[in-house]
């Protein structure tokens, strides 16, 4: 055992890396999910960035018009989700696993002549110039853009549905559609770009663990980020700030286990991999058991609108 | 909100759905072999060296076989679900290829009497079951030999997939080489409980190299741990199951490739004469299961040497990886000055050899 040959400045800053992808999409989701829309298709959104924003990348050679296509392609894909779920009533619980079993299929297809190709580099910033500084650099200063965008995302998110206006209304609808629509707000139309932004949100997030986090294409890479991301928002009560907290906790638990192994230290290494869904799985329970709307979730989640009922 | 644990296993279903009506759209004078894959064939690994089995499979017999496959299936109940489905589609002969597929394979095997089932790398087996496997730890020692000479930092990564005989075999095999040749040497291993999850093999790979080690083994089905490695500067690994040439001008040294093909072959044929039987395989670089792909130049010429001059004795038979005198993890003598392990030992293994530090996860 060797604990000194664990860096705890590499270790935190290794955290924020692994965490990105799943609070990028759990960010978006959460928007989703107040607007009261349930969208399962996470895992197929995420993917399919992946591969959009590898493919756009290695081809034009820019990693920013990669994320941004991948933006774009994680957005297209959830519209399917949105015009089906929106104007043909369909289950969004099934139509969300639709989305996620196409997302898998179409991003195998579209990765085709990809596998083993190398993304162009996304540079690690150096913010202010103040990543060379002891400690705080390379957890604080030292990262790439899309580690910032996320915590970007997180405060934006917050002050949209705490402070504005347009957060109210989007709140308004994911808890009493009926009355939002009473009121003269266009349902679908905030749900659809709530969706979009969701979508867009794990696009990114998928692309940054096929351009960043591992980097390169292999089939089914996300292999079950988006059912994390999605578990996220239950365990962060619908709030964002929690959403982030859950997704460090997890990239956290997740990074400091293998570096615990890799330095020799006993620990019962199944338990701690575990113990993010046993909490999901609590939290869960007490959902089911009545206390939902305690925990914060939005009264219309998973339920269709439509104008004549 | 519905429960997120089930999903997965509703997406394989939907997956054996599809897979299952495509396989009874025809009459059935074809032989039909299935496979059940834990990856995708993608994954430029294990699973990808399957595929390539089922594809030679192909074209050895043209339009005397009909094959199909089902990627990414779990371990455990979903992959009866998945057999059954090919069993109920006219399957004569379905492949189960992951260590996890055991105890389904033979469930699913006494529901079907008159389908051959052949599972990888299990030991149980029936009058409809056989087993087979390669000896990966042959190529683990030439790994072990290669890691143990090129490390600097004297510190080897291994990023294990599960806690199973096959795994610390290999694990076994490289330190007992690499420890031969250095003894300096230590390795740091990082179980990481999956077979393939490339964002995960990744970590593990960072945190090894964030504590120093300048060389990566790894016995997940991913590339993603060499592209790791190719981030960082001065890292070597091997390709694990298949070439994994792509990374050969980055940090890929050498490689272990699984060929199954001929051995596909050999069992396809068997059930079309009517002969197959219930077998025992366990194949190793003597029949050429196990191959060691090409070596590049950061292998000095003369480690080069002696890792061929290695294989080629243990390809001839005259050399076992496992020849004592070997000590288990707690000092206590395994096999004695000479002494070679039995097949029987070596398919149970379940501890570590002296110098190894850490326990084994249960």
């Amino acid at each position: 055992m060797d604990l000194s040959a664990i860096n705890p400045v590499l270790l935190i800053a290794a955290l924020m890396v692994a965490a990105t992808p799943i609070l990028l999409a759990a960010i978006g989701e959460l928007v989703v999910e107040k607007a009261g829309v349930l969208n399962l298709g996470v895992e197929g959104m995420m993917i399919t960035g992946a591969i959009a924003g590898l493919a756009i990348s290695v081809e034009t050679g820019s990693p920013l018009i990669g994320f941004l296509c991948a933006a774009i392609g994680g957005a297209l894909l959830s519209l399917i989700f949105a015009v089906l779920v929106l104007y043909f009533l369909s289950n969004q619980v099934a139509t969300g696993l639709a989305l996620t079993l196409f997302g898998l299929g179409l991003s195998s297809m579209m990765g085709q002549g990809y596998q083993g190709v190398k993304p162009p580099l996304t540079e690690k910033m150096n913010l202010l110039g103040l990543g060379d500084l002891p400690v705080v650099g390379p957890i604080l200063f030292g990262h790439d853009w899309i580690v910032y965008l996320s915590i970007t995302l997180v405060i934006g998110v917050w002050a949209f549905l705490k402070f504005t206006r347009a957060g109210l209304i989007l709140r308004s609808v994911g808890e009493n559609a009926e009355a939002a629509h009473a009121l003269g707000y266009k349902v679908n139309l905030i749900r659809m770009g709530a969706i979009a932004f969701g979508g867009a949100c794990a696009g990114v997030g998928g692309a940054y663990i096929s351009m960043v986090r591992v980097p390169q294409w292999v089939d089914g890479m996300t292999a079950g980020a988006g059912w994390i991301a999605l578990a996220l928002v239950v365990f962060g009560a619908w709030r964002a700030g929690r959403v982030m907290v859950g997704a460090y906790l997890f990239g956290g638990i997740t990074v400091l286990q293998l570096n615990l192994q890799a330095a020799g230290v006993a620990i019962p290494v199944e338990y701690l991999s575990m113990s993010p869904y046993l909490i999901t799985i609590l939290v869960l329970v007490l959902i089911s058991a009545g206390r939902a709307r305690a925990l914060g979730a939005p009264a219309a989640l998973g339920q269709t609108f439509h104008a004549s009922r | 909100m519905g429960n997120f644990m089930n999903l997965k296993s509703l997406i394989a279903a939907a997956a054996v759905a599809i897979a299952g009506t495509a396989a009874l759209a025809d009459g059935h004078e074809k032989t039909k072999v299935g496979f059940v894959y834990v990856g995708p064939i993608g994954d430029g690994g294990w699973t990808y060296e399957h595929h390539q089995g089922l594809l030679a499979v192909e074209e050895e017999f043209g339009d005397a076989v009909e094959t199909t496959y089902v990627e990414n299936v779990p371990e455990g109940a979903d992959a009866e679900r998945v057999m059954t489905q090919m069993a109920l589609g006219g399957a004569d002969l379905i492949f189960t290829t992951s260590f996890g597929y055991m105890d389904p394979t033979i469930n699913v095997a006494a529901k079907f009497p008159d389908v051959k089932f052949e599972h990888a790398t299990g030991y149980k087996r029936a009058d409809n079951v056989s087993t087979y496997s390669a000896r990966f730890y042959e190529g683990r020692a030439v790994q072990g030999h290669i890691a143990g000479k090129v490390t600097k930092t004297n510190k080897v990564g291994y990023i294990a997939s599960f806690p199973i005989p096959e795994v610390i075999r290999g694990i076994n095999a490289a330190y007992l080489h690499a420890q031969k040749v250095n003894p300096d040497v230590e390795f740091n291993i990082i179980w990481v409980f999956t077979w393939f999850d490339p964002a995960k093999e990744a970590d593990a790979a960072k945190a090894l190299i964030d504590q120093g080690a300048d060389v990566i083994l790894q016995h997940t089905d991913s590339t993603a741990p060499l592209a790791a490695a190719a981030e960082a500067e001065g890292v070597v690994g091997f390709g694990q199951a298949s070439d994994m040439a792509a990374f050969k001008d980055g940090p890929r040294i050498g490689s272990i490739i699984d060929n199954w093909a001929p051995y596909y072959i050999e069992r396809t044929r068997a059930v079309m004469e009517g002969t197959w039987e219930s077998v025992d395989t366990w194949d190793g670089m003597d029949t050429g299961m196990v191959e060691m792909g090409e070596m590049t130049d950061k292998i000095p010429a003369d480690v080069q040497a002696e890792a061929q001059a290695m294989m080629a004795a243990i390809a001839s038979g005259e050399y076992h990886p496992f020849t004592g005198p070997i000590n288990k993890q707690d000092g206590s003598v395994w096999l004695a000055e000479g002494e070679v392990a039995d097949d029987g030992t070596l398919a149970g293994l379940n501890f570590y050899i002296e110098g190894i530090e850490g326990d084994i996860p249960n």
